[in-house]
């Protein structure tokens, strides 16, 4: 895993709520047997029509929109664990996802794989659209070490809660599997004093 | 402070704490070919071996198609996921119930039929639908890939306690009315993200009045709100089952009764959050929108205030009603309502009765076993007589990965779990309901309340 310091990058706004891991990569390419590869697919029925060819008002067609950050509305990556949705938005470019609100293992799994799920109160997620709409060029500034997400140019600086254990792999580009391979003497303690059926 | 029955079996698998997470052991694993290949993949590049083989179990539902499963799968993409498995497996050492099995099956559906599922446990599986094996009191959740292959090699993985909530039922259900209404009831009471961050128990006598079957399909759906999981207190009928199944030590069977009924949330503890529901005001459910948040009972219509985008996706408008809309295709089966009493219930229903001549209707059953009962039952006598084809196991059209796809813009009435936008092929307009009111819509061409036709 890459390790995450400080992302600078214009936004991509996706003000609809509830989207959910069938939008960001639909099952049908969920076929692969590696991780990579899988933004060429991402929000694919969104993207692209039947015939293939792109879907000229969709945000991720508009040359006007580009950047490393996806502003996203609320209950973002509902719906299947797949994993392959980090994945395809990560593969895509995006290295932030910010909303009001995630579902629980896609922000799991995002944090898996150093895509930072930044999560912001409703009202500060308002300013941020409304930024990008009177200027899609404006910058954002998102730092995990101070926990900021500034709106380069002006004072308004939010910031976000990430759980201490999460910030640290992050910043250091460590995986939960590095860790729990640290643990097997203390794991094989557990196992022998278990009361289980 | 008491404690709640999720605090309890947590604490019990605690084997670390870190700053902000802790490190919990899993008894039991599923593994499916969609989700374990690049985990397999990571051990091979980390060169480990599975921690614990006795505690993974392995089986091919996905992808799979629903006809002629003797024949090599037509689709080459789906065919080398499949063989993956079957590669993966063999190199690992990983027990597999394979197409072809005699075991083999949707993945929620062969765990607690094959006796793998029991009170007390963690259990997890590449799949958000695992909160299925929650009806025996398991603390049971999906993950992703990254977290199978800490699984694999460790068995363990790093996790923040979920908060508690509980839903209690109480009073009686109306006849026609069925533990799927329950839960599409709740999640629209709650809505689509209303328990994400939550555990959540399921209490009441709505609830222990289910069979484990039931609960399973109440447990099931707990991820379409968002929880991490969803879990009822092991009883006399949860025991009665996971009974039926031993294949331990006989001499050992009394020691685990005693440990599963000590399985219960203490009367002082606290919720994060309650709720309180009449199980007389539930009627049979249908979702009209793109996600299961978005229901409403069979008598209501659709509220003013639903989107704009999901209801011109399904063709649909505000304050509509959807008895009397026709459809054209019915599907039954997924780790949602895909066990043997669905069948059963199907069967009694549709026997002497034909389906409607514009309407395509499968049936697939959740494992091999389940197909077998139902032939032994001589269900697929009924089924077929009735116009009903009942196919052979896998997930199907309940998320479209592999040939069994709902043609664009068609209406079709599910018993699986998820109705977004392209669930079951794109373009495909999905109505989540239960068993009888599928069945319903299948015999009469279009949406009826099942209450009228018992």
């Amino acid at each position: 895993m890459e390790k995450f310091e400080k992302v600078i990058s214009t936004g991509i706004p996706l003000p609809i709520e509830h989207i959910d891991t069938d939008q960001i990569i639909p099952a049908r390419f969920l076929k692969a047997t590696t991780r990579e590869g899988f933004g060429d697919n991402l929000f694919r029925d969104w993207r692209y029509d039947k015939a293939d060819q792109p879907i000229q008002d969709f945000i991720l067609n508009n040359p006007r929109y580009s950047g490393s950050i996806l502003v996203a509305g609320e209950n973002f990556g509902c719906g299947s664990s797949r994993e392959h949705a980090a994945w395809a938005i990560y593969d895509f470019g995006i290295r932030v996802v910010v909303s009001s609100f995630f579902a629980d293992i896609f922000k799991g799994n995002s944090l898996n794989n150093g895509l930072l799920p930044v999560q912001l109160k409703p009202e500060e997620m308002d300013i941020i659209f409304k930024a990008i709409e009177a200027n899609p060029d404006v910058q954002f500034e998102v730092e995990l070490p101070t926990q900021s997400f500034r709106i380069v140019g002006t004072d308004q600086v939010f910031n976000y809660e990430i759980d201490t254990y999460k910030k640290m792999c992050m910043q250091n580009g460590y995986d939960d599997l590095d860790f729990l391979l640290s643990l097997e003497s203390e794991i094989e303690q557990f196992e022998k004093q278990q009361v289980i059926f | 402070m008491g404690k709640t029955l999720v605090d309890k079996i947590w604490e019990a698998h605690k084997v670390h704490e870190v700053e902000g997470a802790e490190v919990i052991y899993i008894d039991q694993q599923f593994l499916h070919e969609v989700t374990s290949p690049q985990a397999f993949d990571g051990l091979r590049k980390r060169d480990r071996k599975v921690f614990r083989l006795n505690k993974n179990l392995a089986t091919a539902d996905h992808n799979v198609p629903t006809w002629d499963q003797h024949l090599p799968i037509k689709e080459p993409l789906s065919r080398k996921q499949v063989k993956k498995l079957t590669d993966n497996c063999e190199e690992f050492g990983v027990q597999l119930f394979g197409l072809g099995h005699q075991y083999q099956g949707i993945v929620h559906v062969i765990g607690p039929e094959l006796g793998y599922t029991k009170p007390g446990m963690t259990i997890v599986c590449g799949d958000s639908h695992t909160s299925t094996h929650g009806a025996f009191g398991a603390i049971a959740f999906g993950i992703g890939t990254s977290q199978v292959e800490q699984v694999l090699a460790s068995q363990c993985l790093v996790l923040k306690k979920p908060k508690n909530m509980r839903i209690t039922i109480d009073g009686q259900l109306q006849k026609g009315v069925l533990s799927k209404d329950i839960i599409l009831y709740i999640i629209s009471k709650l809505d689509t993200g209303g328990a994400t961050g939550h555990f959540v128990e399921y209490a009441g006598n709505a609830i222990t009045d289910l069979s484990m079957e039931a609960r399973m399909t109440v447990c099931n759906m707990s991820i379409e709100m968002g929880a991490r999981g969803g879990l009822i207190a092991p009883d006399e009928t949860t025991i009665d089952y996971v009974k039926s199944k031993w294949s331990g030590e006989q001499s050992e069977l009394a020691a685990a009764e005693n440990f599963w009924s000590t399985l219960h949330t203490d009367e002082d503890a606290k919720f994060d959050v309650e709720y309180h529901f009449d199980a007389g005001d539930i009627e049979p459910m249908l979702t009209y929108g793109t996600n299961p948040g978005m229901g409403m009972k069979v008598t209501d219509h659709i509220p003013a205030s639903a989107d704009a985008k999901p209801l011109a996706y399904m063709g649909l408008n505000n304050g509509d009603s959807l008895m009397g809309k026709e459809i054209q295709h019915v599907f039954i089966g997924s780790c949602t309502n895909g066990r043997i009493e669905d069948l059963r219930l199907i069967a009694d229903f549709v026997k002497g009765k034909s389906k409607s001549d514009n309407v395509e209707v499968m049936i697939i059953p959740g494992s091999k076993q389940v197909e077998k009962q139902a032939k032994e039952e001589g269900l697929d006598k009924i089924f077929a007589a009735a116009g009903f084809q009942l196919r052979e196991p896998g997930c199907s059209a309940c998320l479209g990965m592999n040939e069994d796809k709902i043609p664009a813009g068609e209406y079709c009435v599910s018993t699986s779990n998820r109705n977004f936008e392209g669930r079951q092929g794109p373009g495909a307009r999905t109505i989540l309901a239960s068993p009888l009111m599928a069945a319903a819509a299948a015999i009469k061409g279009k949406i009826v309340d099942v209450r009228s036709e018992l």
